[in-house]
C-alpha cells in the first residue's frame, strides 16, 4: 500500500507538450480516477506513473521512493490495458502466475495465490483455458487477476471497460468497485466516460489539453465545477450553456439575453455583482429545469420551443430551442407535449451557475 | 463465392480457376512423367505414330537408378540438406533479433536503417557473387560447404530481418509492456511472451530462408567445384548435362527428388505460415 504524488510532471514529445505540469497527490487506498477527451494527457500521465513512458520534466514518487529512472518491474505496480493484453498462448493460469514466477515466488504460493484471485474473480472454472476462448468479460477478469495475484502497491487502469459492451460494462464497473473496497489498493483509473469516472472515483481529475481543469470528489465536480470545460464535461445529459448578460435591476441582478430574463438568486449576488453590465455564460442542468406552473415567479421561468421528445420511462428528455440557442430539460415522464410546441419551463435557482465570458472559470 | 445460376459458376469460376491450375502445375507434371519415361521414348521425334507426349506405357526407374549409382547425387542432397539448416539457423537467429530491435527498440534512425537493410536485399547475387568470390578466395574457404553457409545470409538475413520487422510490428505493444510490468527485463519479455507469439512470423521466415538457400543456383555454381562438394540444384545441371547431351531422365529425377524435402517442410508448416503470412495474433 502506498501514496502516489505526481510533481509538476512535463512530457514533450518532439514538437508536441502532452503533459504540461500535472501535480496530483493520490493517498493511500484512494481510488483516483483521470477523465477527459482523448488527447489529453490523461493515459500519458498514467504510463509515465507506470514507467513506459519517460518523464520530461517533475517527479513522481511511490510511497516515498523517486521513481523517475525505476524500469517498470521495479516499481511494485500493476496495471489492466484497455486490450486486455492476456499473452495469447499461455493460459489463463499461466497468465496470471507470469508476474509470480518473474519474481521467483515459490509454486505452491504461487497456486495459492492464483487460485484465491481466480475464486475472488469467478473465473475457477476457466483456469486452464487460452485467452481466445474466453468472453470480452472473461478476458477482463483474467486482465484483473493478472493485476491483483502480484498484490502490488498501486493498481493502474488504462481504460479497462471500453472494449466491452454497454451491459457488461456496467456490470464490470460495479465488480472493479467491489474489488477496490475489497483490497483497499491504491488505484489510478484512466477513462473518457465520466459516468464511471463519477461511480468509481473516490476524487476525479477532469484534463484537457495536458492541464488538470479540477480535482475533486464526484459531487463537488458535478455541483461545483471549476469553469465552463468541467461543468460541461461532468453529467449526462450535458449541461446547458446560454450567453448571457448581468444587469442590475433595482437592488438585484438579471440575467438576460433575446430569449430569457432571470432573476440571479440571493446566494449569488455578491460575486456577480462585480461582473454586472458585462457579459457572462449562464450553465443550467437539464434536471434543474422543469415545466412551469402557473405559481412559478415569471422571472424564474422562459419560453422554449420543442424539437424533440424523448421518452426514457423515468424521465422525458426535451430537445428545445430557446431563442438561437439549443438546450435540453429533463422533465417529469407525465408531461404531455408534441414537437414545434411552445412550453414554458422553470428553472431551479439553486442550480444557476455563472462562468466569465472571456476565462471562462466559474464565478 | 459467385452467386446466381450454375453456368456463371462454371464461366467465372471452375473453368478458369482448372485452366489456372493446369498452367501451374504442368511443369511438375511434365517433370514427373519424364522422370518415368523409358528412354526409347524420351529421344524419338514427335511426328511418330502412336507417339502420346503427355504419358507412358512403360514406366521405368531407370533413371532414378542411374541418379544414385553413377552420380554423387545422395551426396549432393545432404550437402544441400546441411547448408540450407546451417544458413536457414544463422539468418533467422540474426533476422528475429535484428527484427525486434528494429521494431521494438526507438533508436535514431531505426526507420532509414530497415530501408537500408531492404535495400541490400535488392543488390542482385550475379552483381555480389564478384566480390564475395574475392573474399571467399581470401579466407580460402572455396569448395567447401562454409563458402555457402557464410554467403547465403548475405541476402537470408535481410530477407528474415524485413519479414520479422513487419511480424513484430504487428504484435500489441502492450503484450510486452504488461510483462515488463509484470517484472520482465525486456529480453525476459522478449524470449517468454514476443517470441511464442511471433512463432508462425518465426517459421514464416525460416521455411523462406531455408527454400531460397535450397533453391540457390548461383553462388553454389561459383564457389563449389568438385563434384562431391556440390549441391543439387548446380549438381544435377553440371553432372547430367555433359557438353550438348542432356540425360533428360536422370536431370528431371533429380529435379524432383531435389523438390520433395522443401514440399515437405511447407505442407508440414502451411497452417502457421499461411497466418504468418497475414500476421495474425488471436488474443
Amino acid at each position: 500500500m502506498a501514496n502516489v504524488s505526481i510533481h509538476d510532471v512535463h512530457k514533450r514529445y518532439d514538437d508536441f507538450h502532452a503533459v504540461k505540469g500535472v501535480s496530483l497527490e493520490i493517498k493511500d487506498k484512494e481510488f483516483l480516477v483521470l477523465v477527459g477527451p482523448s488527447g489529453c494527457g490523461k493515459t500519458t500521465t498514467l504510463r509515465m506513473v507506470a514507467g513506459l513512458e519517460s518523464i520530461t520534466e517533475g517527479q513522481i514518487l511511490i510511497g516515498n521512493t523517486i521513481v523517475n529512472d525505476l524500469p517498470p518491474m521495479d516499481r511494485d505496480i500493476a496495471m489492466v490495458f484497455q486490450n486486455y493484453a492476456l499473452y495469447p498462448h499461455m493460459s489463463v493460469y499461466d497468465n496470471m502466475a507470469f508476474g509470480l514466477k518473474m519474481r521467483k515466488f515459490a509454486k505452491d504460493e504461487i497456486k495459492k495465490r492464483v487460485e484465491n484471485a481466480a475464486d475472488i474473480l469467478g473465473i475457477t472454472d476457466h483456469l486452464a483455458r487460452k485467452p481466445r476462448q474466453l468472453s470480452g468479460g472473461q478476458r477482463q477478469r483474467v486482465a484483473l487477476g493478472r493485476a491483483i495475484v502480484r498484490n502490488p502497491q498501486v493498481f493502474l487502469f488504462d481504460e479497462p471497460l471500453s472494449n466491452l459492451d454497454a451491459k457488461l460494462r456496467v456490470q464490470m464497473r460495479v465488480e472493479i468497485k467491489k474489488l477496490h473496497q475489497r483490497l483497499a489498493t491504491t488505484s489510478i483509473y484512466v477513462t473518457h466516460d465520466q459516468v464511471e469516472a463519477m461511480t468509481l472515483g473516490d476524487r476525479v481529475v477532469v484534463m484537457k489539453d495536458g492541464l488538470i481543469q479540477q480535482v475533486g470528489e464526484p459531487l463537488e465536480l458535478y455541483n461545483h465545477p471549476a469553469n465552463k470545460y468541467v461543468a460541461g464535461f461532468i453529467g449526462s445529459p450535458a449541461m446547458n450553456f446560454a450567453e448571457v448578460t448581468i444587469r442590475s435591476v433595482g437592488n438585484g441582478l438579471v440575467a438576460e439575453n433575446s430569449a430569457m430574463r432571470l432573476v440571479v438568486p440571493d446566494e449569488l449576488k455578491g460575486r456577480l455583482a462585480a461582473h454586472a453590465g458585462k457579459p457572462a455564460t449562464l450553465g443550467i442542468r437539464p434536471e434543474d429545469l422543469r415545466m412551469a406552473n402557473s405559481s412559478d415567479p415569471i422571472d424564474q421561468t422562459f419560453e422554449a420551443v420543442v424539437e424533440v421528445a424523448e421518452q426514457l420511462g423515468s424521465e422525458i428528455i426535451l430537445d428545445v430551442t430557446v431563442g438561437k440557442a439549443n438546450m435540453v430539460a429533463s422533465v417529469e415522464p407525465t408531461v404531455k407535449v408534441r414537437p414545434q410546441e411552445k412550453v414554458r419551463l422553470a428553472v431551479n435557482p439553486a442550480g444557476l451557475r455563472f462562468f466569465d465570458a472571456t476565462s471562462e472559470a466559474a464565478i | 463465392m459467385i452467386e446466381g445460376a450454375a453456368w456463371r459458376r462454371w464461366v467465372f469460376f471452375r473453368i478458369p480457376l482448372a485452366l489456372f491450375l493446369i498452367f501451374l502445375l504442368f511443369p511438375f507434371y511434365w517433370m514427373v512423367i519424364t522422370t518415368f519415361r523409358p528412354d526409347s521414348e524420351l529421344y524419338i521425334a514427335w511426328q511418330r505414330p502412336n507417339y502420346a507426349p503427355f504419358w507412358t506405357w512403360k514406366p521405368t526407374l531407370a533413371h532414378v537408378q542411374y541418379l544414385f549409382e553413377e552420380t554423387a547425387f545422395l551426396t549432393w542432397l545432404w550437402n544441400t540438406m546441411f547448408i540450407s539448416i546451417c544458413a536457414t539457423i544463422i539468418s533467422l537467429f540474426c533476422g528475429v533479433l535484428g527484427g525486434y530491435a528494429l521494431s521494438r527498440l526507438n533508436f535514431p534512425f531505426a526507420g532509414g536503417l530497415g530501408t537500408a537493410i531492404f535495400v541490400t536485399y535488392l543488390v542482385p547475387q550475379t552483381l555480389l557473387f564478384i566480390p564475395l568470390s574475392e573474399i571467399i578466395r581470401n579466407y580460402k574457404l572455396g569448395d567447401t560447404p562454409w563458402a555457402l553457409i557464410l554467403t547465403y545470409p548475405t541476402f537470408l538475413i535481410p530477407f528474415c530481418t524485413w519479414l520479422m520487422m513487419g511480424f513484430f510490428k504487428s504484435i500489441p505493444k502492450e503484450l510486452e509492456e504488461c510483462a515488463r510490468i509484470d517484472g520482465a527485463s525486456r529480453w525476459k519479455a522478449m524470449v517468454y511472451i514476443i517470441l511464442p507469439v511471433a512463432v508462425p512470423g518465426i517459421l514464416s521466415a525460416g521455411i523462406f530462408a531455408f527454400t531460397l538457400s535450397w533453391n540457390e543456383f548461383i553462388y553454389a555454381l561459383v564457389f563449389l567445384s568438385s563434384p562431391e562438394q556440390k549441391t543439387v540444384p548446380v549438381g544435377v545441371v553440371s553432372e547430367l548435362i555433359r557438353g550438348d547431351v542432356f540425360f533428360w531422365g536422370a536431370l528431371m529425377a533429380g529435379a524432383l527428388l531435389g523438390s520433395i524435402p522443401v514440399a515437405i517442410a511447407y505442407s508440414f508448416f502451411v497452417e502457421h505460415y499461411v497466418s504468418g503470412l497475414t500476421g495474425s495474433v488471436k488474443g
